[in-house]
């Protein structure tokens, strides 16, 4: 009896207390996930820390070492009049036409392509929740007209808007953070919009009414905790599309611009090299692909931790 | 189902009017004035740049502008561009066909090789054909399709010199561009479809088949293939509008031409009624296409035609 006791209390001493331990432990489980959340936080103190890791500046010319393959090794590029070798290097990722230190490059467009994600995330998130709430809590005519506002966006596709916006504000980085966050707030608003819906039918929201609580207190205290997991949902899958939508734009030409260094940038610059220098494409493709996957992975087990009725078997 | 359709055009008017009223807006959201934007390179002087707005109609009041340029959208004149001179609706007419080809191969591709390996994935769930499956669909959705579109020109253009790196032509011309195109959407379909075959796959009416002695081959194709499309046809419209804005991308990275190529140009050139034409001829297509793929869903699914 006491032993069956013990092992009941064990089993409930595992359980997990709050919702974010549950999800903690969730996280670890899920092999893949805990493999994206790795490599991400490596990615993310990559970027943090580009301008203390990378060993050359992204963007100073050094005409002496144009195409070095990539190599462990530093570049012989003359000799003092003493006779003794003058070096530079070594470049583990090649240089480029100017004999830019690629991988100083890549490190810096993972600055530039983490902010871009973040950015793009917080300005759909935050106008799309917001005009989601109001439209799903008031209903009636003010949610018919956001409504059909939000129809008129959803009517071009996400890269389209974007160009749009690009259209009438110019190429550039900042541009292209506000033209992608712009292309998301109808996809965060209809979500938003949906979930608050079924959440506003609740009786803690009721109950919240007759005791005379404020409208905003109601959405803000009542409303919004309950449909987060929805939106951290969305907002994780979002990340990597961003990084990937602005690199292709920075490809094209319409996102950010020569010389900085963004990996959308180097990938167009590289593809007039790739015979005599093909790691001029192969580097930062590959660094979109793994942050990317990354946080595809992570997004994943987050969705999974989050809403068990999404799990992907 | 001609009720259905109906409808479904219906429905349809005022996101077109809206999507009008948006492009219109394009040129009158521009920071400042729009023409002098548009001639920023040339040194131009006040009076040629009020002859020009005067051209483009800028000098009149909002509405009238607004009015007009709907009238004329619906009769297919989108204006001239300000470059070259020539009718917009021409410079996409002539590079339309273009785009069309290579979003419509890039979703045959998808669908043809999504289905195919989603639905071996989903018959031999939990083999390794399955988790190979789910690893290229991870990796589909998270490579991007113009790095892939750069690899494959690396090594079957320049290295084994197989297929053309550039261009339009013939049928090899289009390989790796709609392979490129396809990839991302092609993980999706098959991990949609796996999912929904090995769901579908448990439900009862699949067990009564099998309990009344079908074989297998008759159980998937006439029992649960068609319920297993239906999520599958519904997310084919977005993939639609995903192909097309990758069209952008792709027509950069083979060199092609086609409404992307003439819209980017177009923003960089500041030829706002280039750019604008583009805008409003892809969403156009895109309304378009999500109709036919709303028509398709209510033939697969005979509840949405009784709504």
């Amino acid at each position: 009896m006491s032993d069956q006791m013990g092992e009941k209390t064990e089993s409930l001493s595992r359980q997990p207390r709050t919702e974010w331990q549950r999800i903690r432990r969730e996280l670890i489980k899920n092999k893949s996930a805990l493999a994206g959340l790795i490599v991400l936080v490596v990615f993310v103190a990559l970027g943090v820390l580009a301008s203390v890791i990378a060993p050359f500046s992204p963007i100073v010319m050094n005409t002496e070492v144009p195409f070095a393959p990539p190599s462990l090794e530093s570049v012989l590029v003359g000799r003092t009049a003493e006779g003794k070798e003058v070096r530079v290097g070594p470049f583990i990722m090649g240089t480029d036409q100017y004999g830019r230190d690629v991988f100083s490059r890549v490190l810096h467009g993972t600055t530039v392509s983490l902010q871009v994600a973040i950015i793009c995330n917080a300005i759909g998130l935050f106008f799309g929740t917001t005009l989601g709430l109001i439209s799903g809590y008031s209903g009636g005519r003010v949610d018919f007209i956001v409504q059909r506002l939000i129809d008129m966006l959803y009517a071009f596709p996400s890269v389209l808007l974007a160009i749009a916006v690009i259209a009438i504000l110019g190429p550039g980085l900042y541009n292209v953070m506000l033209a992608i966050g712009f292309s998301w707030i109808p996809v965060y608003t209809r979500l938003v919009r949906g979930c608050v819906l079924s959440t506003k039918q609740n009786v803690y929201v009721d109950a919240a009414r007759c005791i005379g609580a404020r409208t905003s207190r109601i959405v803000t205290r009542h409303i919004l905790p309950n449909i987060a997991s929805s939106i951290i949902i969305l907002g994780s899958v979002n990340m990597g599309t961003a990084i990937l939508t602005a690199a292709a734009l920075s490809f094209i030409g319409l996102g950010v611009q020569r010389p900085d260094p963004e990996w959308g940038v180097m990938l167009n610059e590289g593809r007039s090299f790739m015979v005599q220098a093909p790691w001029l494409t192969i580097f930062p493709g590959l660094a979109i692909a793994l942050t990317v996957l990354s946080v595809n992975m992570f997004g994943d087990g987050l969705r999974s931790a989050l809403d068990p009725r999404m799990r992907i078997d | 189902m001609t009720k259905h359709i109906l409808k479904r055009l219906v429905v349809s008017i005022p996101v077109v009017m809206g999507i009008a009223t948006l492009v219109f807006l394009i040129l009158h959201l521009v920071p400042g004035d729009p023409v002098a934007v548009m001639f920023s390179q040339q040194s131009m002087t006040e009076e040629q740049l009020h002859i020009i707005r005067e051209r483009l109609g800028l000098n009149e009041p909002l509405p009238i502008q607004y009015v007009r340029y709907l009238w004329n959208a619906a009769q297919g004149n989108l204006g001239q561009s300000v470059r070259g001179g020539l009718p917009v609706t021409e410079l996409i007419s002539r590079q339309f066909p273009y785009t069309m080809e290579l979003a419509l191969w890039g979703m045959l591709m998808a669908i043809i090789l999504g289905l195919s390996f989603g639905i071996v994935a989903g018959l031999y769930h939990n083999s390794w054909f399955d988790n190979l499956v789910m690893i290229l669909s991870v990796g589909g959705v998270s490579i991007p399709g113009f790095w892939i579109g750069l690899m494959m020109i690396q090594l079957f253009s320049v290295r084994l010199n197989w297929l053309p790196s550039a261009g339009v032509g013939d049928w090899k011309s289009l390989i790796m561009p709609a392979i490129a195109i396809g990839m991302a959407e092609m993980a999706v379909i098959a991990r949609m479809t796996r999912s929904n075959l090995i769901e579908v796959l448990q439900e009862d009416y699949v067990r009564t088949a099998r309990a009344k002695g079908l074989r297998q081959t008759a159980v998937i194709m006439r029992h649960a293939l068609k319920n297993t499309l239906i999520p599958t046809v519904t997310i084919m419209g977005v993939q639609i509008g995903r192909l097309l804005g990758g069209a952008v991308v792709m027509e950069a990275v083979f060199a092609r031409p086609g409404i992307g190529n003439l819209a980017v140009k177009a923003i960089i050139d500041k030829d706002f009624p280039v750019a604008q034409g583009c805008v409003l001829a892809t969403a156009l297509i895109y309304v378009l296409s999500n109709i036919c793929v709303d028509i398709s869903y209510a033939y697969l699914d005979p509840r949405v035609r009784f709504e």
